[in-house]
């Protein structure tokens, strides 16, 4: 029997997914838990495995297309299986399939509010919940009003809500628009929506031609906002918003475990480690005698972690990511080397599992390869911290009432300071200075 | 099939299982020698003598006490309340003895006991004794209470009712005594606690009626149908348990629900189906289930008045085309 495949769930945070890549081609053979495609979801580019044996009998969903989780992307059936039921119950979910050549969306006038491109698979997700500038008048507030029974008729034969006026009470969607709707023919596509965006797939969205806006204002093109930047957009308004943030600098004279990396490096020089890798090792040692910055605001209970696993930022191309390196405090600076190093490669090759680059209790972010002296970083929830470092610069510094030269290091703390108040996040960073300043510690 | 009155009925169904079963028994104020204050136990005395026709003084707790007490031993009383507004005096022996009985004796007590008699409105008996006071009993745990609306479903109702192991409130109403509906013949014929009726079948709206609204929810139908619209009308018969299946069923099919009753809308019947087709069906309304109850007051006595607390079919008709978004 013909079944549907659907967009898997493949992360804890997946909304959509982008269908990257079919691995299969209609008409080819597939059996239980074989690949059939790639899929780009917020984090990194996973697998779809068949449910079923049998044959790729049509794909729904072309390349390029994002679409969200338990949208019908393709169905698997016999070979001669008549399929033409269950590809009509997915109805307009295959229209998009039947337009081969994938069209770049023009940009709008920006006199016009661009149409959200809303998924046209049948899902509930389908329906936008914000107010659409231009749309039908039925929305009065910004909602979508619709009877149950028509919302279900509508997801299953595919008709775009948006598209429908109301004649209910209050522009309310009724049984009979959605049976007018069927009666009057294919579900109408809103043009722009899901339009296939190749591009995209690479992660790299294409550079779209220049928009001359009228009336002087400065000319501009726009791309499509990539699953990951929308992660990270996501994300970050949930730490800022609703997180009260405090800020913490201090300055680490960082001469002395410049030394030790230098004649670490000497011994090994096969695998050489880097000042980040020390922060990452001291600041989990430092948190393990502050259990309350490696901790977690959760809103009934505060959690503390009897481990530090540290989220270490890594700079995509297009994005960054916090792989994890679990259990720092126990690990050698030259074990956190190589394993920061293997988690940085796979990441910017988008081969990360979820699991390992979430579930940190604390995360470092440096900027000092960039030549950033100090910078603020936004909490990750529900991490309670994260350690912003700047470079490792020559500075002049008076010792002794002399003024001499050292590698000073600026370091920021954000704290979510429901949690973690100024004192108890400096006394952190006093630990980790100290050490910083004084590596011996570590073996101390 | 024979064409009687609900008061015959009714009076059927006692005299067949009185004749049927020495342990079943009617006691009552003027069920005996007066032959009932509606004359539904019209003969009783005369067939089966005064110790299984029970005339009882004016007092509800002392006689739905006794019923309860016998029905402890073995026997099977028929409790006849003149209206059920008096039984609202009864109601510690029917709510904490009855009801109760079998869970507190851990099983070691039946009670099959029939509490029967009018429920609801009659014409101008003003504000005491006018209550419909279904979702009263229907709310404990323990009771069954049924409301039958035609001839036929009052007789295999009550016989069914008699039959029952446990206590049952039988909900009769005093203006429909009269009506007339052909009723199968044969002292066999049955009607199971618990089974709802479709009264109608339709496609566009259901509504859900009992007891006096059935016959006004069919009139509806009628009218509806010359102007286009097809309504499924349900009548659940049995309010606990509860057939929540058929109206479910139903209110797929038409995805519209309007509920006609008599009692009032707060903490009532209809709340409660209302929520559990929200619970069921919720994928299936494509518009807000709609009540029509009796008015949020007490019963007036103005005849004017009265007519205005109840629903009508012409109330019955208005809801049905809103919500079929007609208007």
């Amino acid at each position: 029997m013909a079944t549907q495949v659907v967009m898997p769930k493949l992360s804890p945070t997946m909304e959509e997914g982008q269908l990257s890549r079919w691995l299969k081609n209609e008409g080819d053979k597939v059996s239980f838990g074989e690949p059939i495609a790639e899929i780009d979801t917020d984090k990194a580019t996973m697998e779809a495995t068949a449910t079923t044996a049998g044959v790729l009998r049509k794909i729904i969903v072309p390349a390029g297309e994002t679409v969200p989780l338990g949208a019908v992307i393709a169905i698997v059936g016999e070979a001669d299986e008549d399929i033409s039921g269950i590809v009509s119950e997915t109805s307009s979910g295959a229209a998009p399939a039947e337009k081969k050549e994938p069209v770049q969306e023009k940009p709008e006038a920006p006199q016009e509010a661009a149409p959200e491109p809303a998924p046209a698979q049948p899902a509930p997700q389908a329906q936008p919940a914000e107010a659409q500038a231009g749309g039908n008048g039925q929305r009065g507030d910004g909602r979508l009003i619709v009877s149950p029974i028509a919302a279900r008729m509508a997801a299953d034969a595919g008709i775009n809500l948006n598209t429908l006026k109301g004649t209910g009470p209050g522009g309310r969607i009724v049984k009979r628009d959605i049976e007018a709707a069927m009666k009057a023919g294919p579900a109408p596509q809103a043009e722009p929506q899901a339009q296939p965006q190749e591009e995209q797939a690479k992660h790299a969205p294409a550079p779209q031609p220049a928009v001359q806006p009228a009336g002087g204002a400065a000319p501009y093109r726009e791309e499509n906002v990539s699953t990951m930047r929308a992660t990270i957009a996501r994300r970050l308004v949930q730490s800022l918003g609703p997180i009260p943030h405090i800020f913490l600098t201090t300055e680490i004279e960082m001469d002395r475990t410049a030394e030790m990396r230098k004649q670490l490096n000497a011994l090994d020089p096969e695998n050489k480690v880097s000042i980040n890798d020390f922060v990452i090792k001291v600041a989990a040692h430092a948190l393990l005698q502050h259990p309350a910055v490696n901790a977690s605001f959760q809103e009934k209970v505060i959690r503390y972690y009897e481990r530090a696993d540290i989220g270490v930022a890594v700079a995509l191309e297009n994005g960054l990511i916090t792989p994890v390196v679990r259990n720092a405090n126990a690990k050698s600076v030259g074990q956190i080397s190589r394993e920061v190093k293997e988690l940085a490669e796979r990441a910017r090759n988008r081969k990360l599992a979820p699991e390992e680059y979430t579930g940190a209790t604390f995360s470092v972010s440096n900027l000092g390869m960039f030549g950033i002296d100090e910078f603020t970083a936004l909490i990750n929830p529900p991490e309670a911290c994260i350690l912003a470092v700047g470079a490792m610069t020559p500075t002049p510094v008076v010792r002794d009432g002399e003024v001499t030269v050292r590698q000073m290091m600026k370091v920021t703390l954000s704290c979510d300071h429901r949690i973690v108040d100024g004192a108890t996040g400096a006394k952190f960073l006093q630990t980790l200075k100290k050490i910083l300043e004084n590596p011996l510690y570590l073996i101390a | 099939m024979a064409v009687i009155t609900i008061r015959e009925a009714l009076n059927q169904a006692m005299r067949e299982e009185m004749r049927r079963d020495e342990g079943v028994f009617l006691m009552g104020e003027e069920v005996a020698a007066y032959q009932g204050a509606y004359k539904v136990s019209k003969g009783l005395l005369e067939e089966f003598g005064d110790k299984r026709v029970v005339d009882s003084p004016i007092t509800e707790l002392g006689f739905a006490g006794l019923g309860v007490g016998a029905a402890m031993v073995g026997l099977r009383p028929i409790i006849e309340f003149m209206t059920f507004n008096f039984s609202i005096l009864a109601t510690d022996q029917i709510i904490n003895s009855a009801a109760k009985m079998r869970y507190m004796s851990g099983g070691q007590f039946k009670i099959p006991i029939v509490f029967r008699g009018p429920n609801g409105s009659a014409f101008q008996v003003s504000s005491q004794h006018s209550q419909a006071l279904e979702s009263w009993y229907a709310h404990f745990p323990g009771l069954k209470v049924v409301m039958p609306s035609t001839p036929a479903d009052a007789k295999g109702l009550l016989k069914s009712a008699i039959r029952d192991d446990d206590p049952v409130v039988f909900l009769e109403q005093e203006r429909m005594y009269g009506n007339k509906g052909e009723v199968p013949d044969g002292e066999d014929f049955l009607v199971p606690l618990g089974v709802a009726d479709v009264k109608r079948e339709g496609t566009d709206c259901t509504v859900v009626a009992r007891s006096m609204t059935v016959p006004l929810a069919l009139k509806a139908a009628e009218e509806l149908e010359k102007q286009g619209v097809s309504v499924e009308v349900v009548d659940p018969r049995t309010i606990r348990p509860l057939d929540i299946e058929t109206i479910v069923n139903s209110v797929k099919k038409t995805n519209r629900l309007v509920i006609a009753e008599e009692s009032h809308a707060f903490c009532g019947v209809g709340a409660e189906i209302s929520a559990q087709v929200m619970e069921h069906a919720f994928d299936y309304l494509d518009a807000p289930v709609k009540r029509l109850s009796g008015a949020d007051a007490p019963m007036p006595y103005a005849k004017n008045l009265e007519r205005l607390a109840l629903p009508d079919v012409e109330r019955i008709v208005k809801a049905v085309r809103e919500v079929s978004y007609l208007d």
